[in-house]
């Protein structure tokens, strides 16, 4: 399956915006993720190991928080993406 | 409303020429023509969103603008808030708005706030207006309209952006979802690379700002699909457009079933900004520039370490050792711990984390330089750009 990273987090995925996982869910699917870029942890953990409240994490289109959470089942051609949110406008 | 459509119940006729091509499509029309001039619609900021919004919302024929905005218009602005051109530099933001808009449609009123949205008026402000679009910069604000549309019962048009990419969805309407419902919370100060050191494409603001304007124009004519229960991801780089669904959280605490926001809160604290800590953090281990500039001058040995980017390193240099801030704890065997050291970035905000971490990794001699390179080029050397 495929993850696909937001602009803010991909300088610490080596600058990349999209990575191939091989998971059967969700939790699993970041687990991998986190172990080949252990500096993304910080910014979607807590230090209690708590998803962060300002990301989100969207199985295709649908919030995984509205699924089973972690435990959603993935497959072959999903996609997993991480939104964060942005303040961005005036600037 | 209903006061208001009788007083404004037609168009003259130059109106009826300059919306022509509305009023000869059936989803507009006289109908759709009177609505935009009878709806009042409150544009928070006159930036990089703003500027496209207000300048379509506009020359659309929206009857009553306001517009919240207290800044001044600067050189870095020029680039992506078309509604300033450069002989406003240094002008509000508001009167420059103002202007160019009048110039666009002098059919339209234009209401000025001068003033930061808070705590303390944006109920009032609201109230006055039918829709709300958000094309603020910062996360207490994000909050308080979102908390203030939904305590009004206003729609907010939102619109956000961070480098290449944009998000937009319409929050706060009766049957949607809030901002809180997707981001219950906002992130940790400090977590998020700020505004200015972000950056951000020019052309970004100006494609998530019409999306913006599209669909408060669309609220007002009551027709097609709003984004309502959507947010629409823009990333400008791969030019992808992505949907997402949200949901209406019952446990939203601004917009569930059992709110537990009932009025406007402190919007600095829930977002961690305690005072004046939130600009340049200022310690005994600050360096001014012009006391840099003193001891370079007279000979001090001092390692000056700049934290930016290559790429900004390009732009200017004071002839520092580039280690990006990113890349300072693999690379922090570079550095020689019995020196004196001098950080370095663009305005402060990096090398102040940066000299935290080499104290915390034994560094003694470490000073941050107050208001970066930025502070430098103001009132050491003129030749350096300022950017």
């Amino acid at each position: 399956m495929k993850i696909l990273l937001p602009t803010p987090l991909r300088q610490y995925a080596g600058k990349q915006s999209t990575i191939d996982v091989e998971a059967s869910t969700v939790g699993e699917a970041l687990k991998v993720l986190m172990s080949s870029y252990p500096d993304l942890r910080k910014h979607l953990y807590s230090d209690e190991g708590k998803l962060r409240a300002f990301v989100n994490l969207y199985l295709n289109d649908e919030d995984i928080r509205y699924l089973q959470a972690d435990q959603t089942a993935v497959k072959e051609g999903d996609t997993l993406s991480i939104v964060p949110s942005i303040a961005g406008g005036s600037f | 409303m209903a006061g208001i459509a009788e007083k404004v119940a037609s168009l003259s006729n130059e109106e009826i020429l300059r919306y022509s091509r509305h009023l000869i499509m059936p989803e507009v029309g006289m109908e759709g023509q009177l609505k935009l001039k009878q709806a009042r619609v409150l544009c928070i900021g006159a930036g990089g969103l703003g500027s496209p919004l207000a300048l379509y919302l506009g020359a659309a024929g929206v009857g009553t603008l306001g517009i919240v905005d207290y800044d001044v218009v600067d050189f870095t602005n020029l680039q992506r808030q078309v509604i300033h051109g450069t002989s406003d530099v240094g002008r509000k933001k508001l009167d420059s708005a103002a202007e160019t808009l009048r110039e666009i449609n002098p059919n339209i009123e234009i209401r000025k706030f001068e003033t930061r949205l808070t705590s303390a008026n944006a109920l009032e402000l609201l109230r006055e207006f039918d829709i709300i679009a958000d094309g603020t910069d910062n996360f207490p604000t994000r909050y308080l309209v979102n908390d203030a549309c939904v305590l009004t019962g206003k729609p907010n048009v939102y619109g956000s952006i961070f480098r290449f990419e944009g998000q937009a969805s319409v929050f706060a309407t009766q049957q949607g979802p809030c901002y809180r419902c997707l981001y219950p919370e906002p992130p940790p100060p400090g977590l998020v690379p700020s505004c200015a050191e972000g950056g951000v494409l020019g052309i970004l603001p100006g494609l998530v700002g019409v999306i913006q304007a599209t669909e408060t124009i669309k609220l007002i004519l009551g027709s097609g699909e709003p984004l309502i229960g959507r947010l629409l991801l823009v990333d400008a780089l791969s030019m992808r457009f992505r949907e997402l669904k949200l949901r209406k959280n019952r446990d939203c605490p601004a917009c569930g079933t059992h709110p537990t926001v009932t009025e406007l809160i402190d919007y600095n604290q829930f977002c961690g900004i305690r005072g004046d800590e939130a600009a340049a953090p200022k310690s005994m281990t600050d360096i001014s520039v012009e006391e840099l500039k003193k001891r370079l001058d007279r000979g001090d040995d001092i390692f000056v370490l700049d934290v930016r980017e290559p790429h900004e390193y390009q732009i200017c240099n004071l002839g520092g050792y580039l280690i990006p801030l990113n890349d300072l704890p693999k690379r922090v065997s570079e550095l020689d711990s019995s020196r004196e050291i001098v950080v370095h970035c663009k305005m402060g905000g990096r090398s102040a984390k940066a000299a935290d971490f080499l104290r915390q990794s034994g560094f003694t001699k470490v000073h941050n330089l107050t208001g970066g390179i930025n502070a430098w080029a103001e009132r050491i050397d003129p030749k350096i750009p300022r950017y």
